[in-house]
């Protein structure tokens, strides 16, 4: 037999429980350390920063570990309470069994505070800890139509989200004058009190609840506040504040302290040597923390710790120094910002704030002396947080003036308050930052994302970065290229006129011919979008499928959970009422959740890809082809009622929008192309924000081009005047495709016209004076565009083929079992997947 | 930021998961084996297997991106870029070659008398 190896036993398998197991196992393995866990709970470590979204519909899974888990690391899991601790014989106690350990841990966590109220105990009074307490709170909601949060601190809040989502009429009651006293202060809590009430939430702050009122039966009825004032209510969760669970070291006779907490050190070890403390049970340096963060990092040093005790880890001893308690987080909807010196008690500090009761904002930034920032509030939109929070911590004297610093940002970006523009908003990166990485070496886009973050969220900045690259590299005398990627070096453009001339009709054959290595998620898209314009072939054709991106590829949009969602063509979004009533079948056949688009289509989204050939077959019987909403394309021509109803209306606006999105569907392009047909100049179909707009007038109509919305927006230039509808299309012929061959990728119109050398008069010239003899060419390319359109969809369900491909797995019928729905107001939306993020666990200080 | 724990590939037997004409060239399809979605590959020659779950969006979609190929230390490697928000990963190691610290669990894939098989490494 083998020596006996050291035994480690984990009192507590709560979130931070759970991590110290991790971190354990991460250094040493079941054949050096045996691992024993005692999970009082019967469930094992769950996500309690989540908790409410356990009333979400279908219920997510929280769990963090599983038995098999546990099984497979080496785990023994023992389910039950400890009873009693010795710690001369370094024992643990357990309903009957002795389990000897050689180092122990506490992370028993805490419990909810309940205020001794009388009728505290009353049926239908709860407290939100555990899963268990979350679903007797549900079935007690059944019975009742009005739930009373007693508590406003972060867990209050989060309870009463949970109540509102059982359909309970909610109300919360704080003590405090204002809500979140802990981090918040007047003015913020009051400006989050008005959102939260604008939800139809109670807010009842300054209140003290005497007595929870109850009937014969000993059921809540309600609570009195003293003075005649009181609430009905059938269900009361208390939510005052944590209590740390120190009732099993106090009692072994370990050091708590003075208010609750095993007191440890900085390496978290208590006053017995052997035994060590993590989480909320913990008390450090005066403090315990209610935070799941700091609980991560004592696991973590605790960790290392033990493991140095026991012989198992080389390393030097970690240390827990306190944890900041800048918090950033969202409740109940609302964001809210918390860091530093928020309530401004250092000696000598200031502060400047801005209050918008409108838009339901609070910023607040507090200032030394000599104008440092030690911290602040952010209540409504925390965009600005992580910059405040970086502020904070560097101590870094400003150099703008304070209230620069919690001003909403000037739309559009259009004029920046400091020279360093902020590029990238999802990942805060400033223009300053990506100059910094280009000068040291990043020569195109995918680098500026590795080094700086930027263009890695929503992706919205990724064009600015392109611009920034450029210009920066041609003030640092370097060449520019416009090389598609390291596939092709050509720009799309110059791809484009190879193609062209050469005559290739396959992606093989362009690479082949041009590229180099097997293409990448930049080039395929763009020689697949290439090959369409000039062939018009069949997308999910064989030799076409390869190179398309997912939504071209599947002929829908691709959404955040990998279901896909389809918008039938409804031209100028005229539509009969037969086909209302059949859009909305097949909605409800397949289950999709439906929603007017910008565009004046309607979107059916969450559709699971194997249902797509069915759902396009329900609605081509119907008289639907599914609409381009996706893909570098053509998407909608939308149009007013023009002079057909409207009394100001001078031209009929719907049947040009109609004529001309059949005409142009299908035509693959640079960028997507957008379009609007306005019967008057009021312009109610927004003309002038997209690629091409019409606007009519008494005389006939005004073509505007190079307009979009969007990240950039531009309005629409005026490229000619008092044309009649066949001269409209002749222009919108020749200037599409004018655009689609000599675009750049991804380059959308307004950027082109720009871009091109002499503009928009240089446009006129080539497509109205024929200045370069390409019209006819223009005009032959336009119509075999159209003389080649086919509805995608009805081939793709008519070729056994391609319908296998959206199959979702290769090998068997079953579905996606990571799409989760939940429901939201009447219909599906996807559920959220747990995130791992640094949220406040508990209310109370 | 999310906190992406290092996949834990569970083992999974070797499995017959389509025939290799079943898949276009250049593109992947999602086999399901003892509950696991394993995205498989067919990229120039070879057969590729990874987890079809994207680690940055949760979402079970890797098998439907665009393949390709980038050049990383003199050296022609395969990848694949998740088709919603184009983070890519090496399809040999399952790395993510946008964060160093995310990747997705590995598995075996070759072909046989024109069929395809993956599973775990042995």
């Amino acid at each position: 037999m083998s020596t006996p190896i050291p035994h480690l036993v984990i009192v507590g398998n709560g979130m931070v429980g759970h991590r110290l197991t991790e971190q354990l196992r991460q250094h040493a393995g079941p054949d050096v350390l045996r691992l024993t866990v005692i999970s009082e709970e019967r469930r094992l470590a769950y996500d309690r920063v989540h908790l409410s979204s356990h009333f979400d519909d279908p219920r997510p899974n929280l769990s963090l570990a599983t038995d098999a888990g546990y099984r497979e690391a080496g785990v023994t899991v023992v389910t039950g309470r400890a009873d009693a601790v010795n710690l001369t014989a370094k024992t643990v106690q357990i309903a009957g069994w002795t389990l000897a350990y050689d180092a122990l841990v506490f992370a028993t966590g805490s419990f909810p505070f309940v205020p001794p109220v009388p009728g505290r105990d009353a049926r239908g009074c709860f407290v939100y800890r555990t899963l268990d307490d979350l679903d007797a709170i549900r079935e007690a909601a059944q019975d009742t139509q009005v739930g009373v949060v007693i508590g406003g601190g972060l867990l209050g809040l989060e309870a009463a989200g949970a109540l509102r989502k059982l359909g309970l009429e909610t109300h919360v009651v704080e003590f405090a004058p204002h809500l979140m006293p802990a981090q918040l202060d007047a003015e913020g809590g009051a400006a989050l009190r008005r959102t939260i009430e604008a939800m139809g939430i109670g807010v009842h702050v300054n209140t003290t609840t005497q007595q929870v009122r109850t009937d014969d039966a000993g059921r809540v009825t309600g609570l009195d506040f003293g003075g005649g004032a009181g609430l009905d209510a059938g269900l009361v969760v208390f939510s005052a504040g944590i209590r740390p669970r120190d009732d099993l070291a106090r009692a072994a006779g370990l050091t708590v302290g003075e208010r609750g907490g095993v007191l440890i050190d900085d390496t978290c070890r208590t006053s017995d040597p052997h035994v060590y403390a993590v989480g909320e049970c913990a008390l450090h340096d005066g403090r315990v923390y209610g935070l799941v963060a700091p609980g991560y990092q004592m696991a973590k040093v605790a960790a290392v710790n033990v493991l140095r005790d026991l012989g198992l880890l080389d390393a030097a001893p970690a240390q827990f120094r306190g944890a900041d308690l800048s918090t950033k987080l969202k409740l109940l909807g609302v964001e809210v910002g918390s860091f530093g010196d928020a309530k401004g008690v250092t000696p000598g500090a200031r502060s400047v704030s801005l209050s918008d009761n409108v838009r339901g904002t609070y910023s607040k930034v507090v200032l030394s002396g000599d104008g440092r920032v030690l911290g602040g509030l952010l209540v409504g939109d925390t965009a600005r947080y992580s910059d405040l929070l970086d502020l904070t911590l560097s101590g870094t004297p400003l150099s703008v003036p304070p209230e620069t610093l919690i001003v909403p940002p000037l739309p559009g970006g259009a004029v920046s308050t400091s020279s360093d523009a902020l590029l990238c908003s999802c990942e805060n990166v400033r223009e300053s930052a990506l100059c910094a990485a280009i000068a040291e070496g990043a020569r195109d886009v995918a680098s500026l994302k590795k080094c700086t973050g930027a263009g890695t969220g929503c992706g919205g900045c990724v064009p600015s970065l392109h611009g920034l690259l450029h210009s920066e590299l041609r003030r640092l005398g370097e060449t520019v290229t416009n090389h598609l990627c390291e596939h092709y070096p050509y720009s799309r453009q110059e791809l484009f006129d190879l193609i062209r001339v050469r005559g290739h009709t396959t992606w093989d054959e362009v690479l082949d011919a041009h590229g180099s290595g097997l293409g990448c998620e930049i080039c395929k898209p763009a020689v697949g979008s290439i090959l369409a314009t000039l062939h018009n072939e069949l997308v999910v054709a064989p030799q076409h499928a390869p190179v398309q991106d997912t939504n071209d590829a599947f002929l829908a949009n691709i959404q955040k959970n990998g279901t896909y969602s389809v918008v039938p063509r409804i031209p100028g979004g005229e539509v009969t009422a037969e086909g209302l009533i059949a859009i909305g079948a097949v909605a409800q056949q397949f289950g999709l959740y439906c929603k007017i688009t910008g565009g004046q289509r309607i979107d059916l989204l969450g559709a699971q890809r194997d249902d797509l050939p069915a759902i396009w077959e329900a609605l081509i019987a119907a008289g639907f082809e599914s609409g381009h909403a996706y893909g570098k394309s053509l998407r909608t021509v939308k149009s007013c009622v023009g002079s057909t109803w409207c009394r100001y209306g001078v031209q009929d606006s719907t049947s040009l929008a109609i004529r001309l999105e059949l005409r142009y569907r299908g035509l693959r392009s640079p960028h997507k192309l957008k379009s609007g047909v306005s019967g008057c100049t009021r312009e109610c179909a927004e003309a002038r924000s997209k690629d091409f707009g019409i606007i009519a007038t008494e005389k006939g109509w005004n073509v505007y081009v190079g307009g979009n919305g969007g990240v950039t927006p531009k309005h629409a230039l005026l490229l000619a005047s008092d044309l009649t509808e066949d001269e409209v299309i002749t222009l919108l012929d020749r200037y599409l495709m004018f655009y689609v061959r000599t675009a750049d990728r991804l380059q959308r119109t307004s950027a082109w016209l720009e871009n091109l050398e002499g503009g928009l008069e240089y446009l006129r010239a080539v497509i109205i004076d024929d200045r370069l003899g390409l019209c006819a060419e223009l005009d032959a390319e336009m119509q075999r565009h159209i003389g080649t359109y086919q509805d995608e969809w009805a081939a793709a369900v008519a070729d056994p083929a391609i319908r296998a491909r959206f199959r979702t797995f290769i090998n068997t019928d079953a579905r996606d079992d990571g799409v989760q729905w939940v429901d939201e107001r009447g219909q599906i939306r996807p559920a959220d997947h747990p995130h791992f993020y640094p949220l406040p666990m508990l209310g109370g200080d | 930021m999310t906190l992406t724990a290092t996949p834990t590939p569970v083992p999974l037997p070797m499995t017959r998961v389509c025939a290799l004409d079943d898949i276009l060239p250049g593109t992947g399809v999602c086999a399901l084996i003892s509950g696991q979605q394993v995205a498989v590959f067919r990229v120039g020659e070879r057969v590729y297997a990874i987890g079809n779950r994207d680690p940055f969006t949760g979402a079970n979609v890797l098998s439907r991106g665009l393949t390709g190929s980038y050049t990383a230390g003199g050296q022609t490697r395969v990848k694949v870029a998740s088709p919603l928000l184009k983070h890519a990963f090496d399809l040999d190691s399952g790395l993510s070659l946008d964060d160093p610290s995310v990747s997705v669990p590995v598995y075996a894939a070759r072909t046989e008398g024109g069929d395809v098989w993956t599973g775990s490494l042995a």
